[in-house]
């Protein structure tokens, strides 16, 4: 078995995050995904914009990069481009990466960018209390939506792949054991790789939305979780309280900083 | 335009052009930046220049993401840059304070416009003096510096860079519209070597190494990432190990010593000209291009047998306090010409502590202080 505690910053433990969170189920997949891959920790940069998912920079043995809120992924541009042999994971939620971050997030899709992002979708903002997220359902309960949501939601990773990610998952913590195949992958994939994962958020969520505890949140997502095949057979009614999982996209596009360095080459062999 | 010989190089070019030039010449690699009118030359020329040298371009997707990706870039060891005006210069702020920090050495160009908000475009301005030294929420350090031509806008990018890789400070150069757009002759001496400052990196094991370490010069070794030294970097308040703390004891001296890094180095930092002549009691304090008309004015009063002392400091931030005192000391009144409402004589007047008047020149319009604006306000005081 894996020790975990090889990859954790263990003088930074207990963990801020509530009892009954998902994020640690999370963290131990993306830990078991990279395991697997065999990555030094020295050749991995994780970076974090603002948010309870992104503290968890925090606790791993990496070169971690905690910014500001919704700018992970722009510093991670950064980072990728000044150095691409860095394997660059960009760990956010939803409010920081698709409310104040939605533009990096679309655009660095576009570019198609050789960067994992893990998307800790727990619909709602967590760390300030539970104000109403993108992502938070129609109807639901929020401390800014007290009456109930008025607004549409975001599909999160429809937004990456209409935007041009190479590849594009959804798990959910129920299923923990799978998301580590689809973080593998999306470590993997040379390109912009998403992987969403639906996590349950009682402290701010389940309580108000009157789901339950931690353990009872985690049921509720197996129950409403359907895979990509079986959706495919659904009508968009029968879809509408659904999350659907799996692997989304998985497409061969051309890489920004192997285009950036082709660019290099031709622009050094004209000036030679 | 271009002129050779074996050791001169003389070319006719624009400030925008010598800030890009002397980037590359301190050894920049890396550029993000978004289209913004009058700094967007600085990124077409770097787009074309960058690649050539291996170094990375990009243009991002809006002013606050370019601000990350350049902080990204210079934590991974490359010197890094970013150019902007008035309205993306207010967008630069929420990473700039991030910078100054995370102590994340970087360059941010601020070719001034007229403003608030888009402002004037087109036109020159100074007034962004107080948003160059206090925009970013938070007691911070910052350095701010501000040419009055175009060599001299060259020599001052490189220093630029110079002073944030030596303080690990975000660096932040105040061009505006007529510096950006005037094409000046320059001269390059081929043979001139310019001395470029490098990040002290640290001389510890990975196992010993403190990323925030308190040590004698205030300012910690910094390694880049993917070195070997696995260490966080945050936002949040810091102690010596690069991690969040809330401890009183712990926020109070690392928030003491983020300042006092700037403050204790300020004499060696602050650059000033000085033209002064024996017993003249009417001073001049001028910067940017308004310098230039200053100095016209200088000779203009000259002529007339008036006794004037000029200070044009290049380094707006740290103010250069003791000059002004000294000024204030010796002379019945200071003039201050600005394109603005009076930002810099606000500052003037604190250094001078009520020992002497200040007197305001100010054009707001976009248009340039002429030389004979300023010697009137001279005059009026012969």
């Amino acid at each position: 078995m894996l020790d975990y505690n090889k990859y954790l910053r263990q003088q930074k433990f207990p963990l801020i995050w509530c009892a009954g969170c998902g994020d640690g189920i999370v963290l131990k997949s993306m830990l078991r995904a990279i395991d697997k891959i065999g990555l030094s920790k020295d050749e991995i940069c994780m970076v974090s914009g603002i948010g309870c998912s992104s503290r968890l920079t925090g606790y791993v043995d990496f070169n971690t990069l905690h910014t500001t809120h919704g700018r992970a992924i722009a510093f991670a541009t950064g980072v990728k481009m000044a150095k691409p042999e860095m394997h660059v994971i960009v760990v956010t939620g939803d409010g920081d990466a698709t409310a104040i971050g939605g533009n990096h997030y679309i655009h660095a899709a576009r570019r198609n960018i050789d960067i994992s992002v893990i998307l800790f979708n727990n619909n709602i903002y967590g760390m300030t209390g539970g104000q109403v997220s993108p992502t938070t359902p129609i109807g639901s309960r929020a401390s800014t939506a007290p009456f109930g949501n008025p607004e549409n939601s975001f599909n999160i990773s429809g937004l990456a792949e209409a935007a041009g990610a190479s590849f594009v998952a959804r798990g959910t913590v129920h299923d923990a054991l799978i998301l580590d195949k689809y973080i593998e992958k999306a470590i993997r994939k040379k390109g912009f790789s998403v992987v969403e994962v639906m996590t349950p958020c009682p402290t701010a969520y389940g309580r108000r939305n009157r789901i339950g505890d931690g353990v009872a949140m985690i049921k509720d997502l197996k129950e409403h979780s359907v895979s990509v095949r079986k959706a495919s057979k659904m009508s968009e009614e029968e879809l509408n309280d659904k999350v659907v999982t799996g692997i989304l996209v998985d497409r061969e596009r051309p890489e920004y900083t192997d285009n950036y360095n082709k660019l290099i080459e031709r622009v050094k062999g004209s000036n030679s | 335009m271009k002129q050779k010989n074996d050791q001169f190089e003389v070319k006719v070019i624009t400030g925008n052009e010598a800030c890009a030039e002397g980037a590359l010449a301190a050894g920049l690699r890396f550029f993000a930046g978004y289209p913004i009118t009058p700094s967007s030359e600085i990124a077409e020329i770097l787009s074309m220049r960058l690649p050539a040298v291996g170094g990375k371009f990009i243009q991002m997707e809006d002013e606050i993401g370019a601000m990350g990706a350049v902080i990204g870039a210079s934590l991974v060891g490359s010197k890094a840059m970013t150019a902007t005006s008035g309205p993306g210069f207010s967008l630069k702020q929420e990473n700039l304070g991030y910078a100054a920090m995370a102590e994340v050495p970087c360059v941010v160009v601020n070719v001034m416009r007229g403003g608030p908000s888009t402002g004037l475009p087109t036109l020159p301005s100074q007034s962004d003096l107080m948003q160059a030294r206090w925009g970013t929420h938070g007691d911070h350090p910052i350095i701010a510096l501000c040419p009055h031509g175009v060599r001299e806008t060259y020599d001052l990018t490189i220093r630029a860079f110079n002073l944030s890789e030596k303080y690990r400070v975000p660096v932040i150069l105040l061009l505006d519209e007529i510096i950006g757009h005037v094409n000046e002759k320059v001269i390059f001496d081929k043979k001139e070597k310019f001395e470029l400052w490098q990040r002290e990196t640290p001389d510890v094991p990975p196992e010993n190494y403190l990323p925030y370490k308190f040590t004698e010069s205030d300012v910690p070794p910094m390694v880049s990432f993917g070195k070997g030294y696995r260490f966080h970097v945050t936002g949040l308040v810091h102690d010596e190990t690069g991690f969040p703390t809330n401890n009183s004891e712990q926020i109070i001296k690392f928030l003491q010593r983020l300042n006092r890094k700037i403050d204790r180095y300020a004499d060696d930092i602050i650059q000033v000209h000085e033209d002064s002549e024996e017993g003249a009691k009417i001073g001049l304090f001028a910067f940017g291009s308004t310098a230039r008309s200053a100095k016209n004015a200088v000779n203009l009063a000259r002529e007339k047998g008036v006794k004037i002392n000029f200070i044009r400091p290049t380094v707006l931030w740290p103010f250069p306090q003791k000059h002004v005192a000294r000024l204030a000391d010796q002379c019945d009144c200071i003039i201050v010409p600005e394109m603005n409402l009076g930002q810099m004589a606000h500052e003037v007047e604190w250094a001078s502590a009520g020992k002497t008047e200040v007197i305001k020149v100010n054009r707001i319009d976009g248009e340039p202080i002429r030389p004979s604006e300023i010697l009137d306000a001279i005059m009026e005081r012969v």
